[in-house]
């Protein structure tokens, strides 16, 4: 049953150096009964698509209807409206949400992927005798859990009379995250000595070494790194509640917690403005899904196997 | 496939004849040694100074809030280990343990299983894989806030989509957003929606399993199931242990789709016992209650629970998993 997924299909990178296989013994019966099996693993992957998709799906289709359809289910709605989104708009800051949002993660993201390529690079290239002792108290914050320096670092930030600002949602990402560090440093490894001598040679700084040579040669895992932060700091609840306080400065999910609560089950009961705002929240992650979809799918791989 | 996070520090690939070039008999460094050691620790100074700002005081600063008193608007008072007794003696502390425990040993093994299965289908789907680990991967991109909402919508008890589905099949589902037997359920089988990163891990690490050794299994008659459990799973041993401790540690972390569905932020103040995770409630005592100081002490229990969980992880692993060119 597994053996047309190599030879005759699509072939992963890494399989296509594999020797074909020997010639199989299988003739006859067991042809057709490998092609019926072969139907039935498409058949329930079609199915569990429309179980992972149809959530998505029904929300969009949720968010056009009137307030008694919300929950009838029905894929395409009856009586089509676009009032919930008039009544969002009206009801709740979304237009500053989302530039909030959009602010806070272009910083988060950038600040991340420079300076973790920055970190990465320095454990990456050089050789110091501090380097393994760093690295290894790099890779063991990775396992520390978020919530024991909660508290304290919002005390800092306090301190510093941040709290309420946007500079605690993003400013961290300045020192580089142990997770890209580590995801950088794999690509960086991968990239051959010799141009490198090379520029050195040639009298070129090691500033420039890495911000015009390795940093270019190392694009997809600096996108990569970009869009992973992204989609964190986009989604992230638990920090813009531990910071904002003002509605005004609320990034879309703090909103949408605003929202569950004034429309949802501990408030008012409108569904259909609470699904309207779940979607415009959704819907930019959906896109930098697709607009880096190859990145996404790769990246992860990549994270699990060598990881 | 060749490594943990753990495995990576002491072998750190260092070029053959390299490391230690250029450094001079006891010590002392030649100029070029004393210029790249310069360079490459500007170059992580960022993370150093990161790290002790924002990881290493943290720590420390929290291990001793945890002994005080502290509402944020006064100084902090020193009460020694009182609020570690508070914590022994209160009924929240352990109702918080229990639901997290409950909610971690439903959900790791129920995700990573289907987990499992989806790559392993997955992995048959010949041309067609491509699109269909798009499909299942989607919906991770929503935010848990999000999931939360359609948690509460599409697994509401009297309305839902789930419960319509099920009566079709003439089965009467229960209150999954309301019974608090049915909350911790409901949760793990909406966090299987996001199970698509952990198939996209699953099914890279089932492509990098050499096709002959199936091939070789095949001629000497052995089945599906047979080479699924001696040469597959063996063979990604790592990916599961790696997407494993993953989920286990983030079970154990649960908050957003919890918090979003069933606790009031801000003004409201609406909970549900029974959806009460311990990262919630240290949450709502530092940061609603302001008792910064017990969150402290509630923040260094988890910190140590994690540990002793992944430790025992990682020594269970050393028994089950494969790794390939391993040295041990």
């Amino acid at each position: 049953m597994s053996a047309p997924a190599t030879g005759t299909t699509t072939v992963p990178a890494a399989a296509a150096s594999v020797p074909m296989p020997p010639p199989r013994a299988v003739r006859g019966d067991d042809r057709r009964r490998r092609r019926w099996l072969r139907g039935v693993v498409v058949a329930a992957l079609v199915a569990l698509t429309v179980v992972f998709v149809y959530p998505l799906v029904w929300l969009l289709s949720a968010s056009f209807k009137p307030r008694s359809e919300v929950f009838d289910n029905r894929l395409v709605p009856a009586h089509p409206t676009l009032q919930n989104y008039l009544t969002v708009w009206e009801s709740a800051p979304l237009a500053l949400w989302l530039g909030n949002t959009l602010v806070v993660t272009a910083l988060a993201a950038t600040a991340v992927t420079v300076s973790s390529a920055l970190v990465a690079w320095g454990f990456a290239h050089y050789r110091f005798r501090a380097r393994g002792p760093l690295f290894g108290l790099v890779l063991a914050t990775m396992m520390l859990p978020g919530a024991v320096t909660l508290i304290p670092t919002f005390l800092i930030w306090n301190q510093l009379g941040l709290v309420g600002t946007h500079v605690p949602l993003w400013a961290g990402n300045l020192f580089g995250s142990a997770f890209y560090i580590f995801l950088l440093r794999q690509f960086f490894l991968g990239l051959p000595r010799e141009p490198f001598e090379a520029a050195r040679l040639d009298g070129a700084s090691e500033w420039t070494l890495f911000w015009r040579i390795a940093v270019p040669l190392c694009k997809p895992a600096m996108v990569l790194t970009f869009l992973f932060e992204a989609q964190a700091s986009w989604t992230d609840l638990m920090r813009p509640l531990v910071y904002l306080q003002d509605s005004a400065t609320f990034t879309v999910p703090r909103g949408l917690k605003a929202v569950i609560d004034q429309f949802g089950p501990g408030g008012e009961s409108q569904w259909e403005v609470v699904v309207t705002a779940s979607v415009i929240t959704t819907v930019p992650m959906i896109l930098l899904f697709f607009a880096g979809q190859r990145y996404f799918v790769q990246g992860i791989s990549t994270t699990g196997s060598k990881g | 496939m060749s490594t943990v996070p753990g495995a990576v520090v002491p072998g750190l690939p260092t070029r053959p004849g390299t490391t230690r070039a250029g450094r001079a008999p006891r010590g002392r460094l030649t100029a070029r040694a004393r210029h790249e050691r310069n360079a490459g620790l500007a170059f992580v100074s960022p993370w150093v100074v990161g790290f002790l700002v924002f990881t290493a005081w943290p720590i420390l600063y929290s291990l001793y809030l945890s002994l005080t008193d502290y509402d944020v608007l006064n100084d902090p008072t020193f009460v020694g280990l009182d609020n570690y007794r508070r914590m022994a003696a209160d009924p929240q502390v352990r109702l918080a343990l229990w639901n997290t425990l409950q909610y971690t040993v439903l959900q790791v093994p129920l995700y990573v299983v289907v987990a499992l299965a989806l790559a392993l289908l997955l992995h048959q789907a010949g041309r067609a894989r491509g699109f269909f680990r798009t499909a299942f991967f989607v919906p991770k991109m929503t935010p848990p806030v999000a999931v939360g909402v359609l948690l509460l919508m599409l697994f509401n008890g009297q309305y839902g989509l789930v419960n319509k589905v099920l009566a079709v099949f003439g089965i009467d589902g229960p209150s999954w957003t309301t019974d608090p037997v049915w909350i911790k359920p409901g949760l793990a089988l909406v966090s299987l929606w996001g199970v698509g990163s952990a198939v996209v891990i699953l099914l890279a690490a089932l492509q990098d399993v050499p096709q002959d050794l199936h091939d070789a299994a095949r001629v000497d008659g052995a089945g599906w199931w047979r080479r699924t459990w001696t040469i597959t799973l063996p063979m990604i041993s790592g990916a599961l242990f790696f997407v494993t401790v993953v989920n286990t540690i983030a079970a154990f972390q649960m908050f957003t789709e919890a918090y979003s569905a069933y606790f009031g932020a801000g003004n409201s103040t609406y909970s549900n016992d029974a959806a009460l995770f311990y990262v919630i409630y240290l949450f709502r005592e530092g940061f609603q209650e302001l008792h910064m100081g017990y969150a402290s002490a509630l923040a260094w229990l988890l910190f140590v629970i994690i540990m002793l969980v992944t430790a025992v992880q990682l020594l269970v692993s050393r028994r089950l998993v494969y790794y390939e060119g391993d040295q041990r």
